[in-house]
């Protein structure tokens, strides 16, 4: 099925800003895109997908191994954990984890057909096995049945998966960046998965007729004929390919002076953010930011870029202020630029 | 207005052929339109235009119907026991999603959908595809549907929102005639040469420009609309043999497809008033919908200009055309589109908690009563036993052949999460005597309380009661945007109908029941009514009435707090309290915090 190109998205720059800065460094953590219906969220994210420079792979691996990572694999595996194996490149894994997906399928099970036909007791992975080196993408993340949100969390924090049913002892590498959506209205997020987010933000639907007239036009563009409308688009998304490609390879050569952290350090104290996590990803996002800039040191431009996006959801909440969170961070950003 | 040429002006007047035109465009490509929303009671008018559908899809289409309670594994897949037991192999079983692929689902009382459903069909909506990961099924597998809502909701309880923005079309059966319809049955021939044409239908700039304004103008927000209009257009245009979008088809579009999602009425005269002030004194659905009437006015820039663009007036003209009489007179006094209050709604339909809800993992035992068996748990379980149990019984050993051997140990069973879900109701007096700045801090401990709620994942609901009656300021939901919205809007003053507020509350704690939740009760009132039930002003009976609903508070065993917002604790409230059993709390002696913390007291004591 063909999928909207990431560089036609009209607007939503936020999103867009987002969705690259862990493309670039997957380590800042998940994003989580909160908005109202039909802003073209999920567009966003699965677009985002296939422009992303390939990753290499062992051939065969069921768990998306690194060719030049320790050898080894989890039993049963078509690729054999060998010591020198042989390297495939491939596409990103972006993996969906839909609503309404049972917990066998996140995080494996027995095969039942080699166990029911062959006799076998084989473990099929899941969900969780896919998307390692990846993304996880759940639409409805505030729909999801708890006992699942606590199982990715765990997963998330742990960066493996462990499994323990039907006589099966499992465990495997499961790293991936988790990109949440959802709509607010139809259910809060629960803290603790909140926090586990590096960035957020809301997406609005736009409400300048120009901006909404061309994204009319271009989804019914895309929707009379796909393969005209990505064909007329493929250059832009090679161009930003190859440049996503250079600013992950440039990320490495980023540094960050100290009154850069010492601004960030500042920010986060006046906001009264919990914890550490939130300065780390600002950092982070900061240097991603620098480097999506073609720029190898980070600067204050930088840090306020990506200071909404990476603290908007870890101010200390009293859920019922009508003061949007943004709106508090904006605030922060202009006393501790002004001083 | 069917078979040949459209005389637009005498055809526009007919809701029959505005019906005929929406199912013809929506046949041509069901999946472009995505749907059709049948708005009403079930009569012939509804069987009519499902009949309509059937002869005007291509025969091999599939529609199917989807049962009101759906199975995950009935909607989207899943492994079937009885094939699979019998061949000793995994036998999977498509899903209606799939089945009715190139076809139409048809939704009997969509209104009730449950919203992981709602949520299905959405995705599949969307994609055009089912994205599968359950019960040993995984992939993409296609699923290009269209959806026909037969939506019998009435007052708040309707549809889900985020079903019904995606359908291209609704149609109000109670408008159209019960006699039937004047004109001769859509052709089906007609819309399958449309079929035929539809990708070659090509529309220009000036008229999705046209359609997008007309969507402004009428206040619709979501962004499918403009885009299902232009959808609609290439089709209208494709059954009247057009290869490129007209003024007409986009006529048509904005009539059938923006007119009845107007959340405000176009104004064409010079009047350039906001047909919704927000009225201080009054009234419900502003508070739950304030944005919209604070929204910057978006016809400030592009009004000078409209007299420029023909094109334009022309299409919001016809938009206008199609929003229905009842919508209108609704947006003219205000209370546009209610929040979707789900409420239980039809009597006597009580939900069990082990049938229902959501899976929250697998329990090994026997499936008792009417417990939901896990097939491919169960199966998961006994497989690796497979040859030891046949070896046992003297069968054929190898895998693959013979019946499959359960024991009773195998058996699993799903658990759904309905347990000790609380439901906090707020009955909060807003009348004078409960003076304004007592109702400021009511307002203070309820937000406090929510918070609360909120962090521990409850229900809440909010009653307000004054003047005349009461309101059902805030549907149980857990969204806080909801919530926040609603309480910034709770103005106070006007008589105490303290009985009309007990009845909704209770009304509200006998539904938390129904749907396995546990209701706990936050009244906030002095206790000083001075409206009777039948809502004539009279201190005695009023005092009476509430007196006798405290009562069956009290019969029906609901937990309640009773938080006296009079300055200075009164006799009055203290009666009423113990006649509900309620736990009485003078509001002067307390903040909100510790408020709150009565509350959750109340609700670990409740589950």
């Amino acid at each position: 099925m063909a999928v909207f190109p990431f560089t036609a998205i009209v607007a939503q720059d936020e999103l867009k800003l987002a969705l690259e800065l862990v493309a670039i460094d997957p380590a800042i953590g998940g994003v989580l895109v909160f908005g109202d219906r039909g802003t073209g969220k999920s567009t966003a994210v699965r677009a985002l997908a296939q422009l992303l420079p390939h990753i290499r792979l062992v051939e065969g691996c069921r768990y998306n191994r690194d060719p030049d990572g320790e050898p080894g694999c989890v039993e049963g595996c078509p690729c054999g954990g060998k010591k020198r194996p042989r390297a495939v490149e491939a596409p990103v894994p972006v993996v969906d984890l839909p609503l309404g997906a049972t917990e066998d399928r996140v995080v494996g099970a027995l095969d039942l057909e080699a166990a029911l036909t062959r006799g076998e007791r084989v473990f099929s992975p899941g969900l969780l096995a896919r998307a390692n080196r990846g993304f996880l993408y759940i639409d409805e993340v505030n729909l999801l049945p708890d006992h699942l949100v606590d199982l990715l969390l765990d997963v998330a924090a742990s960066g493996e998966n462990v499994v323990e049913r039907e006589g099966i002892g499992i465990r495997h590498p499961a790293r991936f960046v988790l990109i949440g959506s959802g709509n607010p209205e139809e259910g809060e997020l629960r803290p603790q998965l909140l926090d586990r987010f590096g960035l957020s933000l809301d997406v609005k639907t736009p409400e300048d007729i120009p901006t909404r007239v061309e994204v009319v036009k271009r989804r019914a563009a895309f929707e009379r004929s796909p393969k005209a409308f990505t064909d007329k688009w493929a250059a832009k998304e090679r161009a930003l390919t190859s440049r996503l490609k250079q600013s992950r390879a440039r990320l490495a050569e980023v540094t960050t002076p100290d009154t850069v952290l010492e601004r960030a350090a500042i920010l986060c104290k006046s906001l009264g953010t919990d914890g550490l996590r939130g300065e780390l990803t600002l950092v982070r996002a900061a240097r991603a930011a620098a480097s999506l800039a073609g720029e190898t040191v980070v600067s204050d431009v930088h840090l306020r870029k990506v200071a909404t996006l990476a603290l908007r959801h870890r101010l200390r909440r009293n859920p019922l202020d009508e003061s949007a969170s943004s709106t508090r961070v904006e605030r922060a950003l202009e006393q501790v630029f002004a001083a | 207005m069917t078979a040949e040429g459209n005389e637009p002006d005498v055809a526009l007047l007919d809701p029959w052929a505005d019906a005929a035109l929406a199912i013809e465009l929506f046949a041509v490509d069901p999946f472009l339109l995505k749907g059709v929303t049948l708005h009403g009671w079930p009569g012939p008018q509804r069987d009519t235009l499902c009949g309509w559908i059937r002869a005007l899809l291509p025969e091999w289409a599939p529609m199917l119907r989807v049962p009101l309670h759906v199975t995950d594994d009935r909607l989207l897949g899943g492994v079937s026991l009885a094939a699979t037991l019998q061949a000793g192999r995994v036998i999977e079983e498509r899903g209606l999603l799939v089945q009715a692929h190139g076809g139409v689902l048809v939704l009997p009382m969509a209104e009730r959908i449950e919203p992981n459903v709602a949520s299905h069909l959405g995705a599949a909506l969307d994609r055009g595809e089912l994205l599968l990961a359950r019960e040993g099924l995984a992939g993409a597998y296609p699923a290009r549907v269209g959806v026909v809502a037969l939506d019998e909701g009435i007052d708040g309880e309707r549809a889900p929102a985020a079903l019904r923005d995606r359908l291209g079309f609704e149609v109000q059966l109670g408008l159209l005639d019960p006699q039937g319809p004047a004109d001769e049955p859509p052709e089906a021939t007609r819309v399958a040469r449309a079929r035929g044409s539809i990708a070659e239908v090509t529309i220009d700039d000036a008229h999705v420009e046209a359609l997008c304004r007309a969507g402004e103008v009428l206040g619709i927000t979501s962004l499918r609309a403009p885009l299902l209009a232009v959808g609609a257009a290439r089709a209208h245009a494709a059954l009247q043999g057009r290869a490129e979008v007209g003024d007409e088809d986009t006529a048509v579009a904005a009539r059938l497809v923006l007119g009845p999602r107007a959340t405000r009425i176009p104004v064409s005269e010079p009047e350039e008033s906001e047909p919704q002030q927000p009225e201080p004194e009054n009234d419900d659905a502003e508070q739950i919908e304030p944005d919209r009437a604070a929204r910057p006015e978006p016809q400030a820039e592009g009004d000078g200009a409209s007299q420029d663009r023909p094109l334009e007036d022309l299409v919001v003209e016809a938009a206008r055309s199609g929003i229905p009489a009842g919508l209108l007179d609704a947006l003219a006094l205000g209370r546009e589109r209610r929040a979707s209050s789900r409420r239980a709604g039809h009597a006597g339909e009580l939900r069990v908690s082990n049938v229902g809800g959501r899976p929250a993992g697998v329990v090994a035992r026997m499936p008792s009563g009417d417990e939901r068996l896990n097939v491919v748990e169960t199966l998961r379980a006994a497989a690796p036993w497979q040859p030891l149990r046949r070896r046992e019984q003297g069968l054929d050993t190898r895998p693959g052949r013979g019946p499959i051997l359960l024991r009773r140990d195998d058996f699993r069973v799903t658990r759904f999460q309905q347990r000790a879900e609380t439901r906090v109701i707020f009955a909060v007096d807003a009348s004078g005597s409960a003076a304004l700045q007592r109702l400021a801090e009511a307002k203070g401990a309820v937000e406090q309380v929510l918070a609360d709620c909120y962090v521990r994942r409850d229900h809440v609901a909010l009653v307000a009661f004054r003047g005349k009656g009461t309101v059902l300021l805030l549907p149980p939901t857990r969204s806080l945007v909801h919530v926040r919205r609603s309480l910034a809007g709770l103005a106070g003053g006007g008589t105490t109908p303290l009985a009309a507020g007990i009845d909704a509350a209770l009304g509200l704690a006998i539904d938390a029941r129904k749907r396995g939740q546990t209701p706990v009760l936050v009244m906030m009132t002095d206790g000083r009514a001075n409206i009777a039930r039948d809502g004539q002003p009279d201190r005695a009976a009023g005092e009476a009435d509430a007196l006798a609903g405290a009562r069956s508070v009290r019969a029906l065993g609901i937990r309640t707090l009773f938080l006296d917002t009079s300055p200075r604790p009164r006799d009055a409230a203290r009666l009423l309290a113990e006649a509900m059993g309620a736990k009485y709390l003078p509001l002067p002696y307390l903040d909100a915090v510790g408020i709150s913390r009565q509350v959750q007291l109340l609700a670990a004591s409740a589950s």
